[in-house]
């Protein structure tokens, strides 16, 4: 018979309370056994792998990658005895206890949930741990107390005494961010300590209907965002895909020097391309853009100076070049930027690589980009244009040598065979890693792709 | 490697390389004499069983069974070959990481992790083992084996000439340690009252994430010389070496010739606790470096090649290793909390007044809840 046992996400350092699931390491329906790697989380202070704790199937996986847990929530569901026999039907049997739904293997509570009698405390609970963050203040749950009042040991007068204020430098300092004063805000962590939920509660509850700069903003204008008490100020928490996009930028900015190259040149050739095939049967199923030609000239010019195409390996003093081209496509998605690539876009011809465009241009709208089409990207191309900007000068995707941006297309005046017309011109700029690329092959990269825009028959050449 | 500074390798004693070569030692080879290749194949086994059971230890802690898990990995031949130069009747006073001492002095290693569920202040009783509570405090076990040493040496254990009668204290602690006041008066304290007592400073190089070269300019063990005591290097992933270093403090300390300041040079291979991240302050060159010198694939290379340390005799080990992992397994979720009381019991030796009326006071706090004390769930 089945016996399903639910794991709750663990405490993996020392007081935390929440973690961010980074990778499932088995899937529903794997047989698992004892301290078999299972999942990789990520915590205020490191990268965990978490063991699996039993012996058994994978049932269920209750949370995704990319969620952010709260410690003590259920995350995998397993049986832990999937070959065992099916059960008898079981006839009522009114003095039975009905199974026990706790998991065997949670932390013995010392509490009850609820106290019969609330009081306050002067024995303030100690937080103190070996290494780091204060512990959780949400596990703490009072024994509850006969209703008669018991004094502290060596205190035998129940006189009133006035407590000073308990609070955590964070917390004193997040209170002093919102301009709150802490004696006003109600306690509940244990000893009377008031906790960060408990300001920001506080903060949410007195938080002024109106923003002090512009009128008629009289709501927090980003979700989950914080008003300071002037009004002057909105606070948003850090997290998931903004959090990553800043780590990922600054790591980046900072590791790989960047040199970026630009070229202003005449695409009206390309645009009459994009129309023709627009109107090609061969080409109906799919959507033919400017950004379709831009992907395809990259990857002639990947072809011809593949040097472009590589990393930088830091810790082994390497330069790792890749044979093949995972082309990544900058992506606003509703949680944010993503960078999802498309696998050995160097294998497919321009109809194959559309379809490949418009699964993940649909993916990163809809948020369905899988976990696995963000990582191990070569190189990218960002496509600023579709904000009708002209240039920009982008951040390198890490571990990744370049970065297109294709700019604006706008009909400008343009000197056409000797005389002025209106042509179709745009700006590319190529970002590299000057470790590894120099001026030289970053700038005959880049004039490739203008190469093949400016007269996709070039590609005819190459091809 | 700075050859002045903290961590050079000026004067290590080393009997045995990283290669597992062996080398001689005019002043140390006559302590490690007694060690044939049983005895090492011994000292083997259990440092390959403590790391088994470490590394259970830590994936329980990963799996939310333990509060918190301190890791001995990489530190297992300075423990178990100190840990070999004791008797019976010596004493010891660990800090939390010497799991390999504990194991030495037979507390089962199952019941350690009752302390690091939680459960208890301490999983043994310090009498039965000669081994005392592991303190979480820095340094200030230092002073009590001090006293403890002290009052061995009033109660005519010391200096007899009588191996069977005769002992001493053995006092582990770190390289963080050695920076906290406690320490450097329990040093004087220890040495100008000739104390029988080995200051055992295993050097791992982080006191949690703060390296040696930090804490100290010069090596540690010259801090000796500061308050007139001999001070000895040793290679503390050196099982042999460790072994001899020790045999010969104890026995100076035990004869009467007072305290000895050891320092085994070793290496932390897993985080400080499970709470620290070592990636953040380390490099992974340093820690390859080190990997290279791991106690236990030194001893496996110097015995294999002599033909000592057949293939049938380590996948037995490796099994009881096993065996024990899961028994600790199975131990840990069936345990339950000690009552509170308990922490009354072990205070003084004989009735006392005011631990009677605190343990009065404590009854009756503990009443006045709904759910009386031992109805834990």
């Amino acid at each position: 018979m089945p016996i399903f046992e639910t794991f709750n996400l663990p405490d993996a350092g020392e007081g935390l309370t929440e973690a961010d699931v980074v990778t499932w390491l088995v899937r529903i329906g794997d047989t698992v056994e004892v301290n078999q790697p299972l999942v990789e989380i990520e915590t205020a202070k490191s990268l965990v792998e978490i063991p699996c704790p039993v012996d058994g199937l994978v049932t269920e996986l209750l949370v995704h990658e990319g969620d952010t847990v709260n410690v003590g929530s259920a995350i995998v569901v397993f049986d832990i005895d999937p070959n065992g026999p099916v059960p008898e039907p079981i006839v009522a049997m009114p003095e039975s206890a009905p199974p026990e739904p706790e998991p065997s293997f949670s932390m013995p509570r010392l509490d009850e949930p609820e106290p019969t009698v609330d009081e306050p405390v002067s024995d303030g609970a100690s937080g103190s741990v070996l290494v780091g963050y204060g512990v959780s203040a949400t596990e703490a749950v009072r024994r509850p107390r006969r209703v008669e009042v018991f004094s502290s040991f060596g205190e035998e007068s129940d006189a009133e005494i006035s407590h000073p204020v308990f609070a955590k430098p964070p917390v004193r300092r997040l209170a002093r961010e919102l301009g709150i004063d802490l004696s006003t805000v109600s306690p509940s962590g244990p000893g009377g300590i008031v906790t960060r939920e408990d300001v920001i509660q506080h903060a949410k509850e007195t938080e002024p209907r109106t923003l002090a700069t512009y009128a008629g903003d009289d709501m927090p204008w980003l979700e989950s965002g914080v008003v300071s008490a002037d009004g002057r100020l909105t606070r948003v928490p850090v997290k998931s895909v903004r959090k990553r996009t800043a780590e990922a930028m600054v790591r980046s900015a900072f590791t790989a020097p960047h040199v970026t190259v630009f070229h202003t040149l005449d695409v009206s050739a390309t645009m009459d391309l994009v129309a023709r095939l627009k109107q090609d049967r061969e080409f109906a199923d799919v959507k033919v853009t400017p950004l379709l030609i831009v992907a395809k000239a990259l990857l002639f010019a990947v072809r011809r100076h593949p040097e472009i195409n590589a990393t930088w390996d830091d810790e082994r003093q390497e330069i790792v070049y890749k044979h093949y081209v995972n082309l990544g496509i900058a992506a606003t998605t509703p949680r944010g930027l993503i960078v999802p690539n498309i696998k050995d876009a160097h294998r497919y011809d321009l109809h194959t690589l559309a379809q490949e465009v418009m699964q993940l241009t649909t993916d990163a709208r809809n948020g369905t980009t899988p976990p696995s089409a963000t990582q191990d990207g070569t190189i990218t191309i960002t496509n600023v244009g579709v904000f009708g900007i002209d240039t920009g000068t982008p951040i390198l995707n890490p571990g990744e040598a370049a970065i297109l941006a294709f700019g604006a297309i706008r009909q400008q005046p343009w000197v056409h065979e000797g005389v002025v017309a209106v042509r179709w011109v745009t700006q590319l700029a190529l970002s590299f890693d000057h470790r590894l690329v120099d001026g030289e092959l970053g700038s005959r990269v880049l004039a490739d792709v203008a190469a093949v825009l400016g007269d996709p028959s070039k590609a005819l050449v190459w091809g | 490697m700075d050859a002045h500074g903290p961590l050079s390798d000026n004067g290590v004693v080393r009997l045995l390389t990283h290669t597992g070569d062996r080398l001689e030692h005019p002043e140390y080879s006559p302590f490690a004499q007694d060690l044939d290749f049983a005895a090492l194949r011994a000292m083997w086994r259990e440092m390959v069983i403590v790391r088994a059971f470490d590394t259970e230890a830590t994936s329980l802690q990963r799996q939310g069974e333990l509060g918190l898990w301190v890791a001995a990995l990489g530190q297992e031949a300075a423990q178990i070959g100190s840990g070999h130069a004791l008797t019976d009747r010596d004493w010891v006073f660990p800090s939390y990481r010497e799991h390999g001492v504990a194991y030495l002095r037979g507390v089962d290693l199952a019941d350690i992790l009752r302390t690091f569920r939680g459960l208890e202040h301490s999983s043994w009783v310090p009498n039965e083992h000669n081994f005392h509570l592991y303190t979480l405090v820095i340094g200030a076990h230092t002073l009590h084996a001090t006293g403890y040493a002290m009052a061995m040496d009033w109660d005519g254990l010391v200096g007899s000439g009588r191996p069977d009668h005769d002992a001493a204290v053995i006092c582990y602690f770190g390289d963080g340690a050695t920076s906290e006041g406690d320490t450097n008066e329990a040093l004087v304290f220890a040495a100008v009252n000739n104390a029988p007592i080995v200051f055992f400073c295993q050097n791992n190089q982080y006191a949690i994430s703060e390296p040696t070269t930090r804490q100290s300019k010069v090596a540690l063990a010259q801090r000796a010389s500061g308050v007139g005591i001999p001070g000895v290097r040793v290679d503390g992933n050196d099982v042999l070496a460790s072994y001899a270093v020790t045999r010969q403090a104890l026995e100076r300390a035990r004869s009467g010739g007072g305290p000895t300041f050891i320092e085994a040079l070793t290496y932390r291979m897993a985080a400080h606790t499970t709470s620290d991240d070592p990636t953040r302050y380390r490099t992974r060159d340093e820690e390859d470096y080190w990997r290279e010198r791991d106690p236990i694939a030194r001893l496996t290379a110097y015995l294999e090649r002599a033909g000592e340390l057949p293939q049938a005799f380590q996948e037995e080990v490796r099994a009881e290793g096993k065996e024990l992992a899961t028994r600790a397994r199975i131990r840990l979720k069936e345990s339950v909390r000690a009552p509170a009381r308990d922490m009354f019991d072990h205070v003084y030796a004989e009735p006392h007044a005011t631990v009677d009326s605190e343990r009065a006071w404590y009854e009756r706090y503990e009443e006045s809840f709904v759910d009386a004390e031992g109805s834990h769930r």
